[in-house]
């Protein structure tokens, strides 16, 4: 409170003698133990963020962003819980515990926390299968996507799905053929408009599935019937082992959509993303049709667990993004230089969520696998029972839905 | 005065018998109308889509060619005019986009058709089919229903060559997830399709081309705004004693036909018309071989692992083996892309004489 009135009177010499003495104040008080109050931080700041690059647009999202406390401390949960999350997925799979594919969202965590801070829970959203993050903001518990993963019978899916196929309400997944969601958004897209809901629906894809026929498929009609669909590429450099620029004659994929309006966002920072998200979803919702957002962002892992992901990029690389980009690190920074978090609290808080990830990981590895009873369960919705044909004749097995 | 009267009462009793002949011969015509109404399978399927259209909101149609031009081969006549663009939607030629689209339209819980103008073009789109809505259900553990119908016709049609005329009954019939059916007449066609759009579930309608104008009988109930058929039961469509005829689509036509010639020689066949591909109605061929001991399949598709290939299967693996007193025999189109000059294309799908040939030959005659 000194310094903020110290520093209101423009006294330089002021305002270090007074950090002098409030350092002494509050390291007293930490030797005290007593921690500070909320009225000590401040409730809000406001950041200057990056421009982003139009195509077709004459205006773009906002070049600032207003971050509350609240919002901060939230994003900040959010984000670090994703990477501790994808983390102990790493290790798991390691421990052969999880097996199969596993695509790691470490960061590009700043993508999904933006994009969902942009939109409502009430709009819909898919993407392919690096998916665990968005399962994640859609809803579904770490200990739900953890045994998923694990294959139990606690997993979100039953353990039925895996990685890649994981489902919450307006979630579709978690798709595995690389493109093939992305009529589906549109599909998704069009129920919004055919209902009147006002909702609009994200449809994710990458770099590499940017050059699929059947999302030029998707712009064309999204763009002929103006559908409220939000197209979005996450940009991570590499489909898998192929550099973009091997890839792609234009990548340029903020302008790929051609007739339809497109941004070049800054997916390292969360308030970027959610800025961006909202100005676009402000388009969808106001009938202009769709609507393309390229976001840059970088993977920590390889395209899955299979590929160390070294061999196509330099390790060089990958830490100067890890130094220099990390979303979970600027968004703590800003908060820290703004005061409007402290370290202990956000100390605190990476212990909490060591404790839940911990936690969850204990019930993915104890969870029984799923019954083999419910082998044949779920091929259709809302049938009767049926007999399913084993692997071998005398083998009937039964299927209720 | 009393001629008057006489001639009058003759006049009123002669317009009162008038009255009454002409109400007599109303009610034999309704009688008449009651028996003889006629349906082409294309109508029928254009009324059930009209009925299934005004009964939920949900339901729409999209595909090539479906609104504006009425439907490349009609079916969808009349829809846009009365429906608008909300509900019958014409597509650009985008089959993998369409199919996409319509998927997740159906995972948002609208209730679409989509048409593919011959299923041959469904191949374009067979992953938004197989790996989007049949395998959805299973792979989210119940969470995410896929309510859509894939209609279109498929199989051979007349002069349109190899690229045009394959049969997608064993490829569809393959997977788990999907419901297929395959109509052959027009209640059929009626029935089938309404049971499809009602069906929470991905179902496959195998139209046929040639079918689509042929007109059949149909009775009221048919006509019910309410009718359907069980995705699943197969129909016997004709008593007999000597031989099973189990077959889909327009060849039960065929069937019916060499069991009209093969009558007048004392030989009785059973014909099935299995309605649906998947699931296969195994108990209803079973029952007729345990009854008939012989057991022919007949289908405009080709032999190798196709719907003949399955039904030879299945009845080897269940009681009605120990009834079969020769193998079971499948008639099939020939194993070649479709040709072109009439002789040949002819010659590569079942005639009646073929079906014939194969029944005397399975009785031992």
């Amino acid at each position: 409170v000194l310094k903020v009135l110290l520093s209101l009177s423009n006294t330089a010499r002021n305002i270090d003698f007074i950090n002098g003495i409030s350092l002494c104040i509050y390291g007293g008080a930490r030797l005290v133990g007593s921690t500070r109050s909320f009225a000590d931080f401040s409730p809000q700041a406001s950041f200057d963020i990056k421009k982003c690059e139009l195509h077709r647009l004459d205006q773009g999202p906002p070049t600032q962003a207003l971050l509350t406390r609240e919002q901060g401390l939230k994003y900040y949960r959010t984000m670090q819980t994703m990477r501790r999350m994808e983390l102990k997925a790493d290790q798991l799979y390691k421990q052969k515990i999880i097996r199969g594919f596993c695509h790691l969202y470490d960061g590009q965590e700043a993508c999904a926390v933006g994009i969902e801070a942009g939109i409502n829970p009430s709009d819909h959203l898919i993407t392919a299968y690096r998916a665990h993050g968005y399962t994640y903001t859609r809803g579904v518990s770490v200990k739900e996507i953890l045994a998923e993963l694990t294959g139990r019978r606690g997993g979100v899916a039953k353990g039925k799905g895996g990685s890649m196929h994981m489902y919450a309400k307006h979630f579709y997944g978690g798709n595995g053929i690389v493109g093939a969601q992305v009529p589906l958004g549109a599909g998704l897209a069009l129920a919004c408009q055919y209902k009147g809901n006002n909702e609009v629906c994200v449809t994710l894809y990458g770099d590499g599935a940017a050059n699929q026929g059947q999302i030029f498929e998707s712009f064309n009609m999204a763009a002929l019937w103006k559908l409220p669909c939000i197209f979005i590429c996450e940009n991570n450099k590499y489909g898998m082992g192929t550099s973009v620029e091997r890839a792609s004659a234009s990548t340029d994929y903020f302008k790929r959509g051609d007739f339809i309006p497109g941004l070049k966002v800054d997916g390292m920072d969360v308030l970027t993303v959610r800025e961006a998200t909202k100005f676009a979803a402000d388009y969808c919702r106001s009938g202009k049709g769709p609507i393309l957002m390229e976001l840059e962002t970088y993977r920590y892992h390889g395209h899955s667990m299979s590929d160390p992901g070294v061999s196509y990029r330099t390790r060089e690389e990958i830490q100067e993004v890890r130094s220099k980009s990390d979303p979970i690190s600027m968004l703590k920074d800003r908060m820290i230089s703004n005061n409007m978090a402290s370290l202990e609290e956000i100390k605190e808080i990476d212990v909490e969520i060591r404790k839940e990830i911990e936690e969850a990981a204990q019930f993915a590895t104890s969870d029984p696998e799923p019954p083999l009873e419910e082998l044949c369960n779920h091929i259709f919705y809302n049938e009767p029972p049926m007999e399913v044909r084993g692997t071998n004749p005398w083998s009937k097995l039964k299927s209720i839905s | 005065m009393s001629s008057l009267f006489s001639s009058l009462k003759m006049m009123t009793k002669g317009a009162m018998r008038c009255v009454l002949i002409t109400n007599h011969l109303k009610f034999f015509e309704t009688i008449g109308n009651f028996q003889l109404l006629q349906v082409t399978v294309r109508d029928a399927l254009n009324q059930a889509m009209d009925e299934e259209l005004e009964r939920d909101e949900r339901v729409f149609l999209l595909g090539e060619e479906v609104a504006q031009y009425d439907g490349a081969y009609k079916v969808s006549r009349g829809l846009w005019k009365k429906y608008g663009d909300k509900r019958i939607i014409d597509t650009p030629i985008s089959e993998m986009g369409f199919a996409g689209i319509a998927v997740g339209a159906a995972m948002a819980g609208l209730r679409p058709i989509c048409e593919f103008m011959t299923f041959n073009f469904s191949m374009q789109a067979i992953d938004q089919v197989i790996n989007s809505a049949a395998k959805t259900c299973y792979m989210s553990a119940g969470l995410q229903a896929v309510p859509i119908v894939f209609r279109g016709p498929n199989g051979a049609s007349a002069g349109v060559a190899a690229q045009h005329s394959q049969c997608f009954a064993a490829w569809y019939g393959h997977c788990p997830g999907l419901k297929v059916v395959s109509p052959w007449n027009s209640e059929d066609a009626r029935g089938l399709l309404k049971s499809a759009i009602r069906d929470d579930n991905p179902v496959v309608v195998l139209e046929n081309e040639l079918m689509y104008g042929v007109a059949f009988e149909v009775s009221e109930q048919g006509l019910s705004k309410d009718f359907t058929i069980p995705i699943g039961k197969a129909k016997v469509e004709r008593p007999g004693n000597h031989v099973t005829l189990v077959s889909h689509s327009r060849m039960v036509g065929h069937c019916l036909d060499a069991a009209a010639v093969l009558a007048k020689e004392g030989i009785e066949c059973e014909v099935i018309n299995l309605r649906t591909i998947r699931p296969l109605d195994v108990e209803t061929i079973e029952a007729s071989v345990v009854k008939t001991n012989h057991l022919i399949t007949v289908e405009g598709g080709w032999p190798q692992f196709g719907v003949g290939a399955e039904i030879c299967a299945r009845i080897m693996e269940g009681p009605a083996f120990n009834y079969l007193d020769a193998p079971v025999i499948r008639v099939t189109g020939v194993d070649i892309p479709m040709p072109y000059a009439k002789i040949l294309e002819d010659n590569s799908t079942p005639q009646i004489k073929d079906i014939i040939f194969s029944v005397k030959k399975t009785l031992n005659m």
